[in-house]
């Protein structure tokens, strides 16, 4: 009786586990087992192993939260924040529009943007580390400079003005830009023709007044997306800062996003997992924090109510 | 008059995207140009649009090179990809259809579960996952580098969503036949789902072709390295080879261009799929 019970009408509670099973045990043994571990190692002094034995209490959130280090970090990403997330919705969004209206060579133009999606951080980050922005006089930005007059410019290396902040925007920019743009250009084609009919027999001027009262704010539920998946894509930033930044003397002091602070951290030289972990779980809580202000700010899930 | 301001806004338009398009291209322009060159064309004081005579043995000079272990990347790399791509379709495929046909008491709470996962960032999850490969062992092994990335809860959200949407009459008929869930799932259910598969294939694959952060972190043997981790390991050393490094660069973006280019529009489908605005 019990296992009828179990099993479901027509077994349907054993099939569902069948399909689903597989996933859902994978997925909570790699990323919820190791978040409570990590929940437990934070509470120890755990220096290169795994299994500590000399507990510590909340010592490690008092060192992080005091660490200047770890508050850099967390500046940097407000900054990077702050200038990518805008760069990428207006350029993305500008290409769409462009691209949206051309009537020839669509396909081609909207390939060229979207190509630089198939390039990894790695080797776009080696194109402006060692090419456009090599700090030397064959660096391509340093021979344009040449050509007017200008001095050379160490780009990576001179944190007065803080040059590097344009090669690391720059290459991400160049990267995602066109990824964004393809959600652009699906939310555009969403939108009724009708509308701008009635919006032309309104008397509504091409360009700017149907941008404005039509084009936007049909687009308001791809704006949002994008405007959340950028946000969660800077908090991830890490390549492209290692693979600029770090030379064979190692990681410079400044421009050190979270990932890159934690990186360094746990599994540098000192291997300090306690730490690490500590550092993990405060993010975690700012994340939380940060995704519900977000869903909250834009009204999402208000459609569930 | 006002037709003239059209027109000439128009060919503005035109022109600012040509110039954009010149300067996204300018990247793989400069992969070419130095992967090609010796390496006294790109350092010289003068700019040179192309070197004069192209140095295509650069490619057979980079993979005689036994210092840098190129030919050991690309095929450590092209395993980890099609094993995390293959992998990946399959568990998130079963799950997602799952979650969205079979009915379950707990299915919601189980769906709930798995999309919580999304908000929660490699920056938290990368230290203690470290910690638990380390524990078992896995440290530069293909395991290792393969097993954590299979569980995709982007994968398994784009495929529910799909299956939802998918026209319940074809399993009906199944059923009527029947077919159980798990032969319905295989002979009417993913036979007719082949778009959504290959969306979700080629975006999953690009993903691993370029990962860095895990392959760096698990990957710390010489012969565990991926593509991307050798080139990383080579762009950030004291001394650098800048032709070799710029023509390992082309080799490692090739296979992708070719994927990129044959199989667009499934890659497009996949990024639209992915803005979760529905």
């Amino acid at each position: 009786m019990l296992l009828r019970k179990l099993l479901g009408p027509q077994n349907r509670n054993l099939w569902f586990w069948v399909f689903v099973g597989p996933f859902a045990i994978g997925l909570a043994l790699f990323t919820y087992v190791p978040l409570a571990w990590s929940l437990y190692l934070s509470f120890f002094d755990a220096h290169n192993t795994v299994t500590p034995e000399d507990f510590v209490g909340l010592a490690n959130y008092r060192t992080m939260l005091t660490d200047s280090a770890f508050q850099d970090s967390l500046l940097t990403f407000v900054v990077f924040t702050a200038v990518i997330v805008p760069a990428t919705f207006a350029l993305s969004l500008a290409l769409a529009l462009m691209v949206n209206r051309l009537r020839w060579m669509q396909a081609f133009f909207r390939s060229v943007f979207f190509l630089p999606v198939a390039c990894s951080y790695v080797v776009a980050a080696l194109v402006w580390k060692l090419s456009i922005f090599n700090g030397v006089r064959f660096g391509l930005a340093n021979t344009v400079l040449g050509w007017f007059g200008s001095d050379q410019i160490a780009w990576l290396s001179t944190t007065d003005p803080p040059w590097y902040w344009l090669v690391i925007v720059t290459v991400r920019l160049w990267l995602q830009a066109g990824f964004y743009m393809i959600l652009f250009l699906a939310g555009l084609q969403r939108i009724p023709k009708t509308l701008y009919e009635a919006a032309a027999v309104d008397g509504a001027r091409e360009g700017w007044q149907v941008f404005r009262h039509i084009t936007f704010p049909q687009l308001r539920a791809t704006s949002v997306a994008v405007v959340l998946l950028l946000v969660i894509n800077s908090f991830q930033a890490f390549d492209e800062f290692y693979n600029l930044l770090s030379s064979a003397k190692g990681y410079p002091p400044y421009a050190r996003p979270p990932l890159v602070h934690l990186y360094i951290l746990a599994l540098g030289k000192e291997q300090n997992l306690g730490l690490g972990s500590a550092g993990a779980v405060i993010l975690a809580l700012i994340i939380g924090v940060a995704t519900v202000a977000q869903a909250r700010f834009f009204g999402l899930g208000r459609r569930e109510d | 008059m006002h037709d003239a301001l059209v027109r000439a806004g128009r060919a503005l338009r035109v022109a600012l995207l040509i110039a954009l398009a010149a300067l996204f291209l300018i990247p793989f322009y400069l992969l070419l140009r130095n992967g090609l060159a010796r390496e006294e064309d790109i350092t010289a004081p003068d700019w040179t649009l192309f070197p004069t005579d192209l140095q295509w043995g650069n490619v057979s000079e980079l993979f005689a090179d036994t210092s840098v272990p190129m030919a050991r990347a690309l095929l450590n790399s092209s395993l980890i990809a099609v094993a995390t791509t293959l992998g990946t379709l399959l568990l998130a495929s079963l799950a997602g259809y799952g979650l969205a046909r079979i009915p379950y008491r707990y299915a919601n709470a189980v769906f709930y579960a798995i999309l919580g996962t999304m908000m929660v960032p490699a920056a938290v999850t990368f230290v203690p996952t470290f910690v638990l490969v380390s524990t078992l062992g896995w440290i530069s092994t293909l395991r290792g580098l393969i097993i954590p990335t299979l569980f995709s809860a982007f994968a398994c959200f784009i495929f529910r969503q799909y299956f939802l949407g998918f026209p319940k009459e074809l399993e009906d008929a199944a059923r009527v036949d029947g077919l159980g869930y798990w032969r319905t799932y295989w002979r009417i259910v993913v036979p007719n789902s082949r778009p959504v598969f290959a969306a979700v294939g080629t975006i999953i694959f690009i993903g691993a072709w370029n990962a860095f952060l895990w392959p760096l972190v698990i990957g710390q043997d010489r012969d565990a390295w991926t593509v991307q981790v050798a080139l990383s390991t080579f762009t950030t050393a004291q001394t650098i080879n800048l032709h070799q490094l710029f023509i390992a660069a082309v080799v490692s973006i090739l296979p992708l261009l070719v994927v990129f280019l044959l199989l667009q529009r499934y890659i497009v489908a996949g990024v639209e799929r992915s803005g979760i605005d529905e």
